[in-house]
């Protein structure tokens, strides 16, 4: 059968893709956010999994106002990355797994969780940026990937909580999968940021640093905070850290080891963190 | 019975909700078609006939041409699609943050690069603001 092996959980900030893709990654500024996932990119050359469920958020790029979808499922045979305004960034197509995706899918939400399903969809920075942080810049990425997409951009995002259950129901789709597959869910997005208004620019370390702790030792627990903690806390982009619940919901209730954790401020407006756990079972 | 907003006492923030995006609809439509790099180039050439093809309100109008993003953001612009805007004007989503703090960008720059803004006094209006 298929079985999740580990949750990778990373910030998406544009500017790093677009510090990665001007070949400035080697400046002062940006060397220390590319090398905080050295270790989990060598970490993920030895456990290369067969496909990744990479949950995200579109930055009003595949979705307008016309549609929002509290969670869409990707279930395309590939996804072109996205014109956000500035050019489509020079990573390659991302390959999806329709086979494993309609599974998911189906299974999701005959477990209560009604996903939207998306056959047609271009992938912005939310997707891309996680990828080449932890593949580099391939010709090909390595292995094929199912995007959820969740909105958190229009308010009210899902809660904590329901984004959790999800990633608990995820974990059994997966687990009902019959092919033996290594499949990786990733949540992306955070940390502590907000882009808007004069209050734009703020972190919150201590915040973050609990929240990564929680993260590990409580996700049930860090699964209940409600909405307004995280916009007042982490600015109201951090938000965007509820995906982070979707991933270890997928993660919980088996033994797993910490890979690999790091925090850096600042990649341009937002703070950066990243996690590895591992199943050890 | 009203929807409960606890989320309205936050300094310098407005977040996105129904009551904002049912504001804003044509003001952040405008801003998805400046993905295409035709109509980025017909507002270029002609901001005011470009905007007023679209259902905007004259407040918003205004907003948009005199680069106002916090009035944007009051009169129900999110700053993701507003970012089109600025990518239209060949600036940095940090230009446009700084912008909006009143800060040139490199006076926000350094601020973020010395541990970005501290939640402290920041959030709540009801927040004592912390001394010194």
């Amino acid at each position: 059968m298929a079985r999740i092996t580990a949750g990778v959980f990373t910030s998406h900030v544009p500017a790093i893709g677009a510090a990665l893709d001007l070949g400035k990654a080697g400046d002062a500024y940006w060397q220390p956010v590319f090398e905080g996932y050295e270790p989990s990119k060598a970490w993920l050359r030895e456990h290369m999994p067969d496909v990744i469920f990479l949950v995200y958020n579109d930055h009003a790029t595949a979705f307008s106002l016309d549609f929002v979808p509290t969670f869409a499922i990707g279930c395309a045979e590939q996804f072109k990355p996205a014109d956000e305004g500035w050019g489509a960034r020079p990573v390659p197509v991302v390959q999806g797994h329709p086979l494993l995706a309609t599974h998911i899918a189906q299974s999701v939400i005959q477990d209560d969780f009604d996903l939207t399903v998306v056959n047609k969809m271009d992938v912005d920075h939310g997707l891309t940026v996680p990828m080449s942080l932890m593949f580099g810049q391939p010709d090909a990425w390595p292995c094929p990937v199912i995007p959820l997409a969740v909105n958190v951009v229009l308010y009210p995002p899902p809660s904590g909580r329901r984004c959790y259950q999800l990633g608990k129901a995820i974990r059994k789709a997966v687990e009902s999968y019959d092919e033996d597959l290594s499949v990786h869910i990733w949540g992306t997005g955070g940390m502590s940021h907000q882009l808007h208004g004069p209050r734009a620019g703020l972190i919150n370390k201590e915040w973050d640093t609990a929240f990564l702790d929680r993260l590990i030792d409580d996700p049930d627990g860090l699964s209940q905070v409600p909405h307004v903690e995280y916009m007042r806390e982490a600015g109201a982009e951090g938000i965007e850290l509820v995906m982070w619940l979707v991933a270890r919901g997928a993660t919980s209730g088996v033994p797993t080891r910490v890979v690999h954790r790091f925090y850096h401020v600042p990649a341009s407006n937002t703070a950066v963190g990243h996690l590895v756990l591992e199943n050890t079972k | 019975m009203s929807i409960d907003k606890p989320y309205t006492d936050m300094p310098g923030t407005t977040v996105f909700d129904t009551d904002q995006m049912r504001k804003g609809y044509w003001l952040n439509q405008f801003c998805v078609s400046l993905m295409k790099a035709e109509n980025r180039e017909r507002f270029k050439a002609n901001e005011r006939a470009y905007l007023d093809e679209w259902k905007m309100s004259e407040e918003q109008k205004q907003a948009v041409l005199d680069r106002d993003l916090n009035r944007c953001v009051e009169l129900g612009g999110n700053i993701y699609f507003l970012a089109r805007i600025g990518a239209t004007d060949g600036k940095s989503f940090q230009y446009m943050a700084a912008s909006m703090s009143g800060m040139t960008q490199d006076e926000y720059a350094k601020m973020m690069r010395e541990g970005g803004r501290s939640p402290e006094g920041n959030r709540s209006t009801n927040e004592k603001k912390p001394r010194g």
